[in-house]
């Protein structure tokens, strides 16, 4: 194992973990603000992902895709918001977590009436293809990089949304105390649409930049969605910044585990089992991780002050 | 009208070789059509009734229900279909795990099972049965091919890959069995993921020749649509799965050039073969994938052993099963000992044809391939 | 009002109980499978019950239990069919009594390490760590060849019980009711009991149960264990029912239903899982016999009951109870 091919490990998993983020924030912010489980949330990066590839085949360009998958994610948002999730505020998790599970089913099974079961092809747009050379000899795909970028220019946005203006002041009175901002005159139902169709949009951004280069089918959205639950709970429910580095912490612990351990089987075992029993370790890490963060810290490395 | 003139002709040919009317069978389909993996259980499907539409066979009856791919859904509607229903037959699942649930029992109580799709090792040694038959392949069967070609082909160096469980250490099990050489490297992904640049990198640091890789559905997608951008460049070899119809539109042009196991493409040039294609995309409005012509053949197979033998004589009509009297869209097709397929398997590359990604024979790697469990089956 | 509620819960025993006797005699033995399962999965959320209706901890990793006591009685049947000894040079059983028993021991053992850790969480922290203790054993499984891994392991025979003739649906439909009726019968005994009462103040005050002396995590600990056994027991009857077990026991999927079940029903009533899952198992049965769709409708419906329900069926047709 050379130096270059540890590296280029550990930048595939910084990218695996911006992913995550871009699903992770949305997630949340989600909780952040209204207190809310959403399992749709999952579908809602489905939506993005068919929403980029059918406006993308249909127009020819990436791009438009791009700006349909965020539209298309925030509206689906802004509708189921208005039509289930507000009446769910004031519920305890369990009923949010049996509506959110409901809507998990009508979205799949919906997605696949107007589509049918057949992946859909979204290839990346020529722009980002091609691969970039690495110091150490090793060559990089563009597109990776470009999806590191986005996801840190995600990351700063919303540090400045929620730090610098007038919608993120509100969230964050919201965060802290949802009950006051109403007092005070703030139009809560009309913050609590936006909230939702901003994580929602995050969400349809991450699917549809994800299915550029993996599957888009029904049914995509499910391991992402538990994933990003690991990633909010190891952070710190309601924290951007937990989530982001729980979203790296999460997604280079899985990279290098995937890559290390049956890598170190190796030195007591044939390669055949090393494969499989390394493999098998490297699956359960992550949830290995999450177990060992919250048994020291029970509420997450940053847990939001609420 | 070219349709309804075949339709006829299978339906004549059918009639002049039974000696009477065919009897009543009644089949229960337990096959995948919602969540992750619909599309191979709609193939299936779709293939099978086609047949069953082409032969004008009135005599079949079949009751389709859906397993949404979960093991404890097909046991129970395996249940219902023998209880309640009272089918003579049961076919339909695509996943061995789910066969692995429902096969056992199912002949147990005397039922017929055909598997269009699944063939897991256990079924094809130890626990072979008599009123069990495999219309598709043993599980190792199309990966062994590949092993097969590899060696042929002089490959020194390929990188294996396959998701940790039991279908992908078989196929490894497989390839490995017909490729003897050395190895780049040996790797176990995990089930269901969807990010490969971990395995990419390793594969480009490994010095490997090419790579052979089994990755069914979204899986495979994912990977050859990375592996495409990631500019490494080698050789890719694969079992059908990966390169099926159904899949080929959703990896595009990054699946141009590799190379695939099957046993079966839509140019096998045979009668039933092009009747079968031709049918199938004026009916459906698609090229069909392997898992149509699995379907097809399964209801086939149904068709010619119902015109020889009544169901409810259950030695007759397992011998008339065993004899495997009908066109298949393979061409030559027989059963081995255990009631599994003795067959060609064919390698394909993925092609352009117009605007439409297919697949194209060029070459053989097995003739009349039976499987390594044969010798296990105590039949 | 609980008068009401005890009227409707005598009727839904009774019809769980004449419905399938009647099926069997008219000749549909299917129907008395059918009422099997929901049997099983009542006595499983009914162990969920005990941790989530009386002590609020919501555990999406109950499938972990559940899937412990299918493995349980699947590895222990292979090994008696096999011969081959299990460790220490015990060998296999195919008794049924005896397997419930080592479901539950191995049940309760898995339930007390989860729930050693879990419990210094709460909240939506709780729900999740118990999913990421689930998701490690059904990871675990799948990969592990030695009992099939992904594709399961069948059970070849059903395994026995002295007396009766469990090959049959109807006899074997009698045990897991009474099993039900067991487990229904302790759930009624441990809510009214000091222990329940302890365990259902620590999810209305904490505090102020801490406050009196009792120790609320040594509560919920022993109330998570106790859950946990339930449900390994229903993983081991499910086993037998479908005469095999596989990862997918294990799967999230499966932890969500069993909540569904219970929200379906009626949180913290006696007789919201057993309702709960008769509505989930026919309705799925039902809508999957109509249309291929059945999911879409199925979420349809779940909404309707989430938003329009309150309280879950049970509380639809007996009124608001005095559980809150």
């Amino acid at each position: 194992m050379t130096i270059a091919l540890f590296l280029e490990q550990l930048l595939n998993g910084l990218q695996f973990g911006v992913m995550l983020f871009l699903m992770a924030a949305g997630l949340t912010l989600i909780f952040g603000v209204m207190g809310l489980i959403n399992l749709a949330h999952g579908s809602l990066y489905m939506v993005g992902a068919f929403a980029c590839a059918v406006v993308a085949a249909w127009s020819g360009s990436f791009w438009i895709g791009l700006v349909a998958s965020l539209a298309a994610a925030a509206a689906a948002g802004a509708i189921v918001e208005l039509v289930v999730i507000r009446r769910l505020y004031t519920r305890d998790h369990l009923d949010q977590v049996l509506a959110t599970f409901a809507l998990i089913l009508i979205f799949s099974e919906g997605t696949r009436w107007v589509f049918g079961s057949i992946p859909l092809y979204l290839d990346i747009p020529t722009l980002l293809q091609g691969t970039v050379p690495l110091p150490g000899g090793s060559r990089y795909q563009l597109y990776r990089l470009a999806i590191i970028g986005v996801g840190i220019a995600v990351a700063i946005g919303l540090y400045l949304l929620i730090t610098q203006t007038r919608l993120g002041m509100r969230i964050r009175a919201g965060e802290s105390d949802r009950e006051m901002i109403g007092a005070l005159g703030v139009d809560v139902a009309t913050l609590y649409t936006v909230v939702f169709a901003l994580g929602a949009a995050l969400a349809g951004l991450a699917g549809a930049m994800v299915g550029a280069i993996q599957s888009v089918q029904v049914g995509m959205g499910e391991p992402v969605l538990i994933l990003a639950f690991v990633v909010i709970v190891i952070g710190g429910i309601g924290s951007i910044r937990g989530a982001l580095i729980g979203a790296v912490l999460v997604g280079v612990t899985d990279t290098m585990g995937r890559f290390l351990l049956p890598q170190a089987m190796q030195l007591f075992l044939p390669p055949s089992q090393a494969g499989l029993i390394g493999g098998a370790i490297a699956s359960m890490l992550i949830y290995l991780l999450m177990a060992v963060v919250l048994a020291l810290k029970p509420r997450g490395l940053f847990p939001a002050q609420a | 009208m070219k349709k309804t003139l075949g339709a006829l002709a299978l339906g004549l040919t059918l009639g002049l070789s039974a000696p009477a009317m065919a009897e009543n069978v009644k089949v229960g389909m337990i096959t995948t059509l919602s969540g992750g993996g619909a599309g191979l259980g709609i193939d299936v499907r779709d293939g099978f009734m086609l047949a069953l539409k082409n032969a004008g066979a009135n005599n079949i009856e079949v009751v389709t229900e859906d397993d949404a791919r979960k093991p404890e859904i097909a046991v129970q509607l395996a249940d219902k279909m023998i209880q309640s229903d009272q089918v003579d037959i049961l076919t339909g699942i695509i996943w061995s795990n789910l066969a692995m649930a429902v096969v056992p029992s199912v002949v147990a109580q005397d039922k017929f099972y055909l598997s269009p799709n699944a063939g897991p090792s256990p079924l094809a040694g130890s626990q072979c049965h008599q009123n069990y038959f495999n219309v598709a392949w043993q599980n190792d069967n199309l990966h062994e091919a590949m092993g097969a070609y590899a060696t042929k082909e002089g490959f020194a160096k390929p990188f294996i890959m396959a998701p940790n469980y039991p279908a992908g250490t078989d196929a490894l099990t497989g390839f490995k069995r017909f490729y003897t050489g050395d190895l780049a490297g040996e790797v176990y992904t995990q089930l269901g993921q969807t990010d490969y640049a971990a395995e990419i990198a390793q594969i480009r640091a490994s010095g490997a020749d090419s790579i052979f890789f089994f990755l069914p559905g979204g899986m495979g997608i994912a990977f050859m649509k990375q592996y495409a951008q990631s500019d490494v460049g080698l050789p890719v070899l694969g079992p059908a799965f990966s390169f099926s119809q159904d899949i080929l539109g959703a990896v595009g042009d990054a699946a141009l050039g590799v190379k695939n196991s099957s046993q079966w493409n839509k140019d096998i040039d045979n009668e039933a073969n092009k009747m079968f294609v031709e049918t199938f995309q004026a009916e459906y409005g698609r090229l069909p994938s392997l898992y149509a012509s699995q379907g097809y053949d399964t209801a086939n197979l149904i068709i010619a052993a119902a015109a020889k033998a009544d169901v409810k004589d259950a030695d007759a009509f397992r011998a008339a099963l065993k004899e495997a009297d009908f066109a298949s869209v393979r061409g030559d097709f027989k059963f081995g000992n255990n009631n599994h397929p003795i067959q060609d398997i064919y390698v394909r590359e993925v092609v352009k044809e117009g605007e439409v990604i297919t697949n194209k024979i060029i070459a053989t790697a097995f003739e009349d391939h039976q499987d390594a469990y044969a010798g296990e089956c105590g039949m | 009002m609980a008068n009401r509620e005890t009227i409707f819960n005598l009727a839904v025993a009774l019809l769980l109980l004449a419905l399938p006797i009647a099926a069997n005699y008219a000749g549909e033995p299917f129907y008395v499978t059918l009422a099997t399962r929901i049997a099983i999965l009542s006595l499983a959320a009914v162990g969920l019950n005990l941790a989530l209706g009386l002590g609020g901890l919501v555990s999406f990793g109950h499938a972990a239990f559940f899937g412990i006591g299918g493995y349980t009685a699947g590895i222990l049947a292979s090994h008696a069919f096999s011969g081959d000894p299990l460790i220490f040079g015990l060998p296999g059983t195919k008794q049924m009594i005896v397997i419930w028993l080592v479901a539950m021991i191995a049940g309760g053992i898995v339930a007390f390490l989860i729930g050693l850790i879990s419990l210094r969480t709460a909240g939506v922290y709780f729900i999740m760590i118990t999913l990421a203790f689930a998701q490690m054993i059904f990871y675990f499984a799948i990969s592990w060849p030695a009992y099939g891994g992904e594709d399961g392991l069948p059970i070849f025979v059903r395994n026995q019980f002295p007396g009766v003739n469990t090959l049959r649906p109807l006899p074997y439909f009698l045990i897991c009711y009474a099993l039900l009726a067991i487990g229904l019968i302790l759930f009624k005994l441990i809510a009214d009991s000091r222990f329940g009462a302890a365990l259902q103040a620590t999810r209305q005050n904490e505090v102020r149960v801490a406050s009196v002396g009792i120790p609320p995590y040594r509560i919920r600990l022993a109330a998570f264990v106790i859950s946990g056994m339930f449900t390994a027991i229903a993983g081991a009857l499910f086993a037998d029912l479908n005469r095999f077990v596989s990862p997918s026991m294990l799967s999230w999927h499966l932890s969500g239903e069993l909540i569904v079940l219970i929200i379906l029903g009626g949180v913290g009533r006696l007789f919201g899982p057993v309702v709960g899952a008769a509505i989930y198992v026919l309705l799925e049965f039902w809508l999957g016999g109509i249309t291929e769709r059945w999911q879409f409708f199925l979420g349809l419906i779940l909404l309707g009951v989430v938003l329009f329900a309150r309280g879950g069926v049970v509380g639809l047709i007996a009124g608001r109870a005095r559980h809150g």
